[in-house]
């Protein structure tokens, strides 16, 4: 089986600054690819590739065994590739099924008397949104009422509904309380069970290490390895995406540290 | 809090049906629509000609123009955008058909042709300027709306040696194209100008673009998070620029009404008129911010103007109080506004 997203040692420079270098890396179907990392490791820039946002200028990007370099988000949205950004998810002020729709809305009517078919608009959002577990009360209420967590699930739930193979979220439960990241969590696990390919971008390993099937670290724009989840504890997990031996150095200095105020 | 997924599975009964205050009180021109109720009444009772057809004819028309160009200007603030230029464009065009049609002595026709040409050229640049540089439409509007003022005066003097262009009762085709343009119609006795026509008209085709069609879903898009709708594949760009384009094609229009009318056009006027603009957008519920608002709502912001204007001429007061009237309508729409936003973009965690 073709993976959906195969990166090899990929790499893009801005300008002297290179944000990434040799990120190797595969995102299959019905599988939950995690990124993780702390701030300025390149999570963002890896996305913005595979969304793109930005195209790479090293490595190779395959989808579907197919080597491609994107110009444009739509582009990358043709190819199946949808994103959820975690603040850009959705417009506040427009309804839900607005929101749902938008970029995508359907119509009726012929050439340019094409009005927007507000009804079918409606019921389909609030299928598809049942569909995915997310029962909201009403879909002509502005998105910006709803909940954070509330949010990314329509986020994501139409990214399932236009018939995405892979989708990329963005920090999904970065701004979220516990109990709003497990609900979300749920819909990530929701959407593999369906066939798609999920890309979670995070820098909680308590949050990806459920989910998760193969773990990507970052740090500083390098790869510090891709693990399958057999092959790796969320402990070591944790320490790795610490810093790992920086940590224990700094815990040594601090006992040292320690040590010379007792004297 | 409320956590979707765990909510009892008869969900559709967890709110009673909104009653129709409740309804009504979350569109954008409901505001405006009691303003105007009031002013209507106001003036009604006040004073005798108000209600008079002759009246009405008056106010409306006096509304009609203004209304026009603040349903483009409503879609553009939609959309995110301002344009301080275009008040000073709907001098521009006027005087470009002018220009063309008295001293070149062209057809009016190909003259009102070549000056839309103008209109939608300088709001494709407008627009192309903002979207490619990033700048606020405030400043770049600024820029070519001082920049179209000295070309009005500029070029008017060179070619006639006065600020004024007039003659155009003596072109061809003056008698087709101020048919369609400046002619009255009769109604009920009295005669009405065409342009409260093409107010309706525009105003009810903008409505339509705005809540019907996926292009004014855009709208409201680009101006609520130009980033996100970008992400989810809608053409800003696009849309923003030919929101420019429409409120250009909105100067075009009032500006071939007046120069058909009067037959005459001074090189300074519309200055200022871009304030009243966005005003009438603004009282008629549109958010300074984008992403809310209402096309309709500006058309009643553009009737608030005419009937108060009038009215207080026919209630013989000093026209000083009309801006002062001016001064709270705004704020009360701007407070009224403010409140609808907070609803609307509340966050519950």
């Amino acid at each position: 089986m073709t993976s959906l997203i195969e990166t090899t040692e990929i790499g893009k420079t801005y300008g002297s600054v290179i944000a990434l270098r040799d990120v190797s890396t595969v995102v299959n179907a019905g599988e939950v690819t995690c990124v993780l990392g702390d701030n300025g490791a390149g999570k963002s820039t890896l996305i913005k590739i595979l969304a793109g946002v930005h195209q790479h200028d090293r490595g190779s990007l395959k989808v579907e065994g197919e080597e491609i370099s994107f110009t444009s988000p739509r582009e990358a949205l043709d190819h199946g590739i949808a994103t959820v950004y975690q603040d850009l998810a959705v417009v506040p002020l427009m309804s839900v099924w607005r929101n749902f729709f938008l970029g995508s809305e359907p119509t009726k009517g012929f050439g340019p008397f094409k009005v927007l078919d507000r009804k079918q608009g409606r019921e389909v959002t609030k299928k598809a949104l049942s569909e995915m577990g997310i029962d909201l009360r009403d879909v002509e209420q502005p998105v910006g009422t709803l909940s954070g967590g509330e949010r990314q699930c329509v986020a994501i739930a139409r990214a399932v509904h236009f018939g995405a193979k892979v989708l990329i979220l963005d920090e999904p439960t970065a701004a979220l309380g516990v109990k709003q990241a497990g609900v979300v969590l749920k819909y990530v696990a929701r959407a593999r069970d369906r066939g798609l390919g999920v890309v979670l971008i995070t820098h909680n390993p308590h949050h990806a290490f459920p989910v998760g099937d193969r773990f990507l670290l970052l740090k500083r724009g390098r790869s510090l390895g891709s693990y399958d989840k057999a092959d790796i504890t969320i402990e070591e997990l944790t320490r790795q995406m610490a810093g790992g031996a920086e940590l224990d150095a700094l815990s040594h200095e601090l006992r040292a540290a320690e040590k010379e105020d007792v004297s | 809090m409320s956590v979707a997924a765990q909510a009892p599975p008869a969900a559709d009964e967890r709110i009673s049906k909104p009653g129709l205050l409740d309804r009504l009180v979350v569109r954008p021109e409901i505001g405006s629509l009691l303003g105007a109720v009031l002013v209507f009444l106001f003036f009604s009772i006040v004073t005798e000609q108000f209600l008079s057809t002759g009246g009405v004819a008056t106010w409306l028309d006096d509304a009609s123009t203004l209304g026009i160009m603040a349903v483009a200007v409503s879609l553009l603030m939609i959309g995110g955008e301002f344009d301080l230029s275009a008040g000073v464009m709907t001098a521009s065009t006027a005087l470009v058909t002018a220009i063309l049609s008295t001293q070149l002595g062209w057809n009016v026709w190909l003259a009102l042709f070549v000056s839309l040409l103008f209109a939608l050229g300088v709001g494709a640049l407008n627009g192309w300027l903002v979207m490619r540089t990033g700048l606020p439409s405030f400043i770049v509007t600024l820029g070519s709306f001082l920049a179209l003022q000295g070309l009005n005066l500029g070029i008017t003097r060179l070619v006639t040696g006065t600020v004024q262009v007039s003659g155009m009762r003596t072109t061809d085709g003056y008698a087709s194209a101020g048919f369609l343009f400046a002619s009255t119609f009769s109604f009920g006795g009295t005669s009405f100008y065409i342009s409260i026509v093409w107010w309706i008209l525009f105003t009810i085709v903008a409505s339509t673009i705005l809540v019907r069609t996926r292009f004014g879903n855009w709208i409201f898009a680009v101006g609520g998070s130009a980033l996100s709708s970008r992400a989810v594949g809608v053409p800003v760009m696009r849309t923003k620029i030919f929101l420019f384009m429409t409120t250009a094609f909105a100067a075009w229009l009032v500006g071939s009404i007046n120069i058909l009318r009067f037959t005459s056009v001074q090189a300074n006027q519309g200055i200022g008129l871009e304030f009243q603009f966005i005003i009438a957008a603004v009282i008629g519920g549109c958010l300074l911010t984008g992403g809310f608002g209402s096309a309709v709502g500006a058309a009643i912001g553009a009737l608030i103007f005419g009937m108060a204007r009038q009215g207080i001429v026919y209630a013989n007061w000093n026209s000083d109080w009309f801006q002062l009237f001016l001064g709270v309508m705004l704020l009360s729409a701007v407070l009224v506004n403010n409140a609808l936003r907070r609803r609307a973009e509340r966050v519950r965690r």
